[in-house]
Parts: C-alpha cells; sequence; structure tokens
C-alpha cells in the first residue's frame, strides 16, 4: 500500500513530463510560438522542417526545443530569433538566420537569460549578430554549432559565442567564423572549452577578459584578424590548441596580458607573424609547445615574471625571442632551437654552452621597424655574431642554459 | 661578333679560375643542403653565398680578365670590326660563363634539393648578379688603365655593394627612425642590386616576419606583381646602364 502511494504520484508526474508536442505545416501547431504556447515545462517541441518567422521566439518554460531537418527560424533582419528564459532548455538541431542588428540590445541567433543548465546543440546559425549569447549563466552547454556571419566591419558584427557572466559552461565542438569575435568570454569561470574552430573571424579568434580557472583544449584557432587575445585573468589551462596563420603587426597567434599561473602544454604555433606575446604575464608555465615558421616565437616584454619555457621546440621561425629591456625574470631550459651552433662534447644531449635566443638584429627592428628591410644582409649578420660573442645591447640573462641537441620530443 | 663570343667562353671556361669557381659552389651547395637538418636552412647558408660570393667572383674576374685581354682587344681592334660589336662581344662572353658557372655549381643544387618557387627565384637572382658585377667590372677597367688601381677599385665596389651601402642604409634609419621612411626606403634598396636580390629572396623565405607593419609596406610592394617587374625592370638597368656607358667610353677610348 505504502509502495502504491509513493509510486502513482510518480506515475501521474511522469504522464505530464512525457508529452510531445509536434509544430508544422501538417500539424495542429502551424508555428513554434504557438507549439511552445500548448507546451508545459518538461514537453518536448518537435519542429518539422520548413521556414518560420516567430519574430522573437520567447521560451519562458524548461521545454526541449528539437528540430527534424532543421527547420529554418528568420529573423528577418529585425529580430533576436531565440530568447531563453528558463533553466534546463534544451535547443537542437535549429537553422536560425538573419538575426537584426543591434549594438545596443546585443540581438543574437540564442540569447540565454540568467540560463541554469541550458543547452544549445546541433544547431546551423547564420547571418545572426551575436551567435549565441549567455548572459548570466551557470552549467550550460554548447556543442556542435556552426556559427556562420558575413558582415565585414567590426560594427556590423557581434561575436560568435559569447559569454558574460557565467560559471562552468561547457564549449565543445563548434565551428565559428566570420564573427568579430569568434568565441568571447567576460567574467566567465571554471568552464571547459574543447576541440572548436574558430577561423577568419574579423578581430579575434578567441577573446577573453576576467575569467578564471577555464580550459582549452584542442581548438583551432586560425586567420582570424588579429589572433587569439587572453588578458587578466588567473589559472588558465591550454593544451593541445593550434594557432595558425595569424598575419599582421598586431596580430598575435595569442596575446598573454596580465595573465597569471597559467598552464600550456602541447600547443602548435605555425605560421604567424608573432605566436605569443606577452605582457604582465606572470608565473604562466609552458612546457612541449612547437614553434614553426613563425615571424617571431616569443615576445616577451620585460613586464613578465616568472614565466617558464621548458621543452618546447623552436623550428625555422624568423626571430625566436624578442623583447624591450634587459630585466630578465624569466627562465628559459632544456628547449630545443634549430638555430643553436653549440656543441655537445658529454653527449647527454644538452648543449654545453648556453643559447642566447635574442639577437642584435630582433632588438634593433624592435626599436626601427624599417630596420627590417636590412635582415638577412651581410652587415646585419656581422652585427649578430659580434653580439653573440660580446653582448652588448641583448639582455645578458636572457639565455637557455641547458638547450638540446635534438628535437625535445 | 658570335666568333668573339664563342673565343671568350671557350677560353674563360677553360681557365682554372673558373673551373675552381664552379666546383666551389657546387661542393658548398651540396655540402649546405646536406650537412643542414632542414632544406630551408641551407637555402639560408647558400643565400649568404650567393649574395657575397657570386658578386666578388664575378666582378674581379671580369675585371683581372678584361685587363689580361688587353693585347688581344688591341688585336681585335685593328681588324675591321666595330669597338662596339667587340666590346659586347666581350661582355656576353664574360656574363654567359660567369653564369654557366653559377648554373652548373648553385643551380643544380637547388633544383635537386629546393625546386620551388624560393628555389627558382635564388637561381634567377643569382644569374642576374653575377651578369649585373660583369657590367659593373667592364665599366670600371674600362674607365681606369691601370690593372692594380682597377682592380683595388673593383673590390672597393664590392665592398661598398655588400657591406658599406647597408651600413649607409642602417645609419639613416636610425636617424630618420621618427619619419615614415618605409616607402624611401623601398627606392633606396633599388640603388643596390644585391639589396634587391636580397628583398626578393626575403619575401618567400620570411614571410611570417614580413607580414608585420613595416614589412607588410614591403609586401605589398615587392610582393605585387608590378613590385616583382620593377625589381626584375631595375635590375636589367643594372646591367644595361653600366653596360651601355662603358661601350660608350670604350668607343672613344684611346686604347
Amino acid at each position: 500500500m505504502k509502495f502504491l502511494l509513493f509510486i502513482i504520484p510518480l506515475l501521474i508526474c511522469y504522464s505530464a513530463k512525457a508529452k510531445t508536442i509536434h509544430v508544422g505545416s501538417k500539424w495542429k501547431y502551424k508555428n513554434v510560438t504557438a507549439g511552445i504556447q500548448a507546451a508545459e515545462s518538461g514537453d518536448t517541441v518537435l519542429v518539422d522542417a520548413g521556414h518560420y518567422k516567430e519574430k522573437n521566439l520567447i521560451i519562458r518554460k524548461s521545454i526541449v526545443l528539437k528540430g527534424l531537418n532543421y527547420p529554418e527560424l528568420d529573423g528577418e533582419s529585425k529580430y533576436q530569433n531565440i530568447s531563453v528564459f528558463a533553466r534546463g532548455v534544451v535547443i537542437d538541431g535549429l537553422k536560425i538566420t538573419h538575426s537584426g542588428i543591434s549594438s545596443l540590445e546585443d540581438l543574437s541567433g540564442i540569447k540565454i537569460y540568467d540560463g541554469h543548465d541550458v543547452s544549445v546543440k546541433n544547431n546551423f546559425l547564420e547571418d545572426t549578430f551575436f551567435g549565441i549569447f549567455i548572459e548570466k549563466g551557470e552549467n550550460c552547454t554548447i556543442e556542435n554549432n556552426k556559427i556562420t556571419a558575413f558582415n565585414k566591419t567590426e560594427q556590423q558584427s557581434g561575436n560568435g559565442i559569447h559569454c558574460w557572466q557565467a560559471k562552468g559552461i561547457r564549449i565543445i565542438g563548434n565551428t565559428v567564423t566570420g564573427h568579430r569575435d569568434g568565441i568571447y568570454f567576460e567574467f566567465v569561470n571554471k568552464s571547459f572549452i574543447r576541440g572548436n574552430t574558430s577561423t577568419s573571424n574579423i578581430r579575434y579568434g578567441l577573446h577573453f577578459m576576467f575569467s578564471n580557472d577555464d580550459t582549452y583544449v584542442s581548438n583551432t584557432f586560425s586567420n582570424n584578424g588579429s589572433g587569439v587575445s587572453v588578458m587578466f585573468s588567473n589559472r588558465i589551462r591550454m593544451l593541445n590548441n593550434s594557432f595558425k596563420e595569424n598575419w599582421g603587426d598586431a596580430a598575435y597567434g595569442i596575446l598573454l596580458k596580465e595573465i597569471s599561473d597559467g598552464y600550456m602544454e602541447g600547443n602548435r604555433f605555425t605560421k604567424n607573424t608573432t605566436a605569443i606575446y606577452m605582457e604582465g604575464a606572470n608565473r604562466i608555465h609552458m612546457k612541449k609547445n612547437t614553434f614553426q615558421n613563425n615571424g617571431w616565437a616569443l615576445k616577451i616584454q620585460a613586464s613578465c615574471m616568472g614565466v617558464v619555457l621548458e621543452r618546447n621546440n623552436f623550428i625555422g621561425n624568423t626571430f625566436d625571442v624578442g623583447t624591450n629591456g634587459s630585466l630578465v625574470l624569466n627562465t628559459f631550459k632544456n628547449n630545443y632551437w634549430d638555430k643553436y651552433e653549440g656543441y655537445d662534447l658529454n653527449k647527454d644531449r644538452i648543449g654545453d654552452i648556453p643559447y642566447r635566443p635574442v639577437s642584435m638584429f630582433s632588438m634593433i627592428v624592435e626599436k626601427y621597424p624599417t630596420a627590417m628591410i636590412l635582415f638577412r644582409s651581410f652587415i646585419t649578420t656581422l652585427l649578430d655574431k659580434t653580439e653573440k660573442i660580446l653582448p652588448s645591447l641583448t639582455p645578458e640573462n636572457l639565455k637557455d642554459n641547458a638547450p638540446l641537441m635534438k628535437k625535445a620530443f | 661578333m658570335k666568333k668573339i663570343i664563342k673565343f671568350v667562353i671557350t677560353d674563360i671556361l677553360r681557365n682554372r679560375t673558373m673551373m675552381v669557381y664552379t666546383l666551389f659552389l657546387l661542393a658548398s651547395s651540396f655540402s649546405v643542403f646536406s650537412l643542414e637538418d632542414s632544406n630551408s636552412k641551407g637555402l639560408l647558408s647558400l643565400l649568404n653565398i650567393i649574395l657575397i660570393v657570386v658578386p666578388l667572383v664575378s666582378i674581379v674576374f671580369s675585371s683581372i680578365y678584361v685587363y689580361n685581354s688587353a693585347e688581344f682587344i688591341e688585336l681585335l681592334v685593328s681588324q675591321p670590326l666595330k669597338r662596339k660589336s667587340i666590346w659586347l662581344s666581350i661582355f656576353g662572353g664574360l656574363a654567359a660563363s660567369l653564369s654557366i658557372a653559377f648554373f652548373i655549381g648553385a643551380g643544380i643544387p637547388v633544383l635537386i634539393y629546393q625546386a620551388n618557387m624560393i628555389g627558382l627565384t635564388m637561381i634567377v637572382v643569382g644569374i642576374m648578379l653575377s651578369i649585373i658585377f660583369v657590367a659593373i667590372a667592364m665599366l670600371a677597367a674600362v674607365k681606369t688603365s691601370d690593372k692594380a688601381k682597377g682592380i683595388g677599385a673593383v673590390i672597393m665596389l664590392w665592398l661598398y655593394f655588400s657591406l658599406m651601402f647597408d651600413g649607409l642604409v642602417l645609419f639613416l634609419l636610425f636617424q630618420f627612425a621618427d619619419y615614415p621612411i618605409e616607402k624611401p626606403m623601398i627606392g633606396i634598396s633599388a640603388l643596390n642590386p644585391i639589396d634587391l636580390s636580397r628583398i626578393m629572396i626575403l619575401l618567400q623565405l620570411d614571410i611570417s616576419a614580413m607580414m608585420g607593419y613595416t614589412g607588410a609596406i614591403f609586401k605589398d610592394f615587392f610582393g605585387t606583381f608590378t613590385g616583382i617587374s620593377f625589381s626584375i625592370i631595375v635590375l636589367l638597368l643594372w646591367i644595361a646602364l653600366p653596360v651601355w656607358y662603358s661601350t660608350h667610353k670604350f668607343n672613344t677610348k684611346d686604347l
């Protein structure tokens, strides 16, 4: 009897939750707004393929909104496509197009207001101002979305994935192209970003500020206007990411500004004008990264402290390290530098004389960029050689005391 | 005219210096490619050889050759031949044989190890530099009759083009650092064939670094079709002008 008393309410609950509402031309509910109105928290709204003009679709119930064969929700270049005000909402398999443009309201393809446990997955977003926008949120998932924008200027374009004041966000396997910033974080903590591809965005591929304890794994950032920029954050972990072909004077594979206690391992930097630019970075540990064919592998300003670089490979870079002062509070050890000309008499695979990665010419170019036109000329080679023997301009302490003779990995 | 060119070429190719030069280039190119762990690093070492050794050998060898064949030239002049065609044939012979030597010595290894755009640019630039410095050497030789003086002048010229000019440019750079001198720099680089050749190769070798602000200006100019044609036209002018002037001088020279 007691058992029945327990199970009957549960069954009632279950029957209340299991409802599925179909939306489409051949169903009772012809548009999504009506379908959502009829639904209650816990229901699933299944949307058939088709073209829907819902103006601003507002979700205030914890429902699953699922598209079959990617129904298109058109914002008619005027409206925000979907606004989510409830917890536990799932948005799956939609095609969201043509949102309005407004910098005042930050119109988005999908905007989540104070959302908990909201999940947005497998959607296509095309020509939206902001793509997916989380304005305060906790424990949300953004997965396998493809976000594309076509605008040419920063003013006409918002960010692909934009998170503000959030915690425990998972951003997995998305592709972002053509937005202002591919992925943008502000005050986002304890979040996990994996396997995303952010390419050809107008400004940054990834941009975050005041976001602590985040982990970035296996993402690809390439061909973005200014590369990747991360500022004012603590305890960031970056593993196995790839930073490629970010070209331009102010474009960096990654810009680290006022970053503390970071850890970077296994990242690949290829063909960037500057692979890493560090300013005011403290206690960053960089291990087993590969720097290949960059203009500058590392620009480390004198304001950085306690940065440790070990077992990295530096291959085919025009300049290995550039700096702006003589103060060096960072450590280089056991890196492989392809420009190293030393020897290894005791065969312990560690070079017997230190390697100085800052060449005199890179100091000159730092001060007089036009001098780049004299690069690889006889006179600059001569200057570099004399500087190697008697260092005067280059910082005395910026050196790798135990450079590797063979690649670190 | 053809006969004289043929004679000059066979004469030079039999010359021991030319053999040594070819072998030296061949040995050094093969060794840089096989010693360095990556081919692009080998290309870099080869770049230094092209920019320093090739002009030096071309300019010194040609001037010595012209001085040494003074009697032969006098003999030719006494024949019913135009002075212009005598002088141009000697130039043609020298240019052809130095280019052949360069092509065998450096061109073939480059084609074997780096048969791409960079390699091809290097070969073209190397051949151009060989011819340019033959032209300059002949101008120096016709201007000074004294052999010792002439060879001294030629070495000074080489020193100027490969070292002093860049020193001056660096000095100018430091002096005018506060002004937008990127564009005048392009003009100044045209005043030195070695610099121009270096920049042409640089734009392909260090493309990532050249994408910085200043580099981008150079890249925007030299990287485009107009820029490449400009460079090639300037290099051709570096051949044509000295040859034209030295022919003119030789025409009126009292031998």
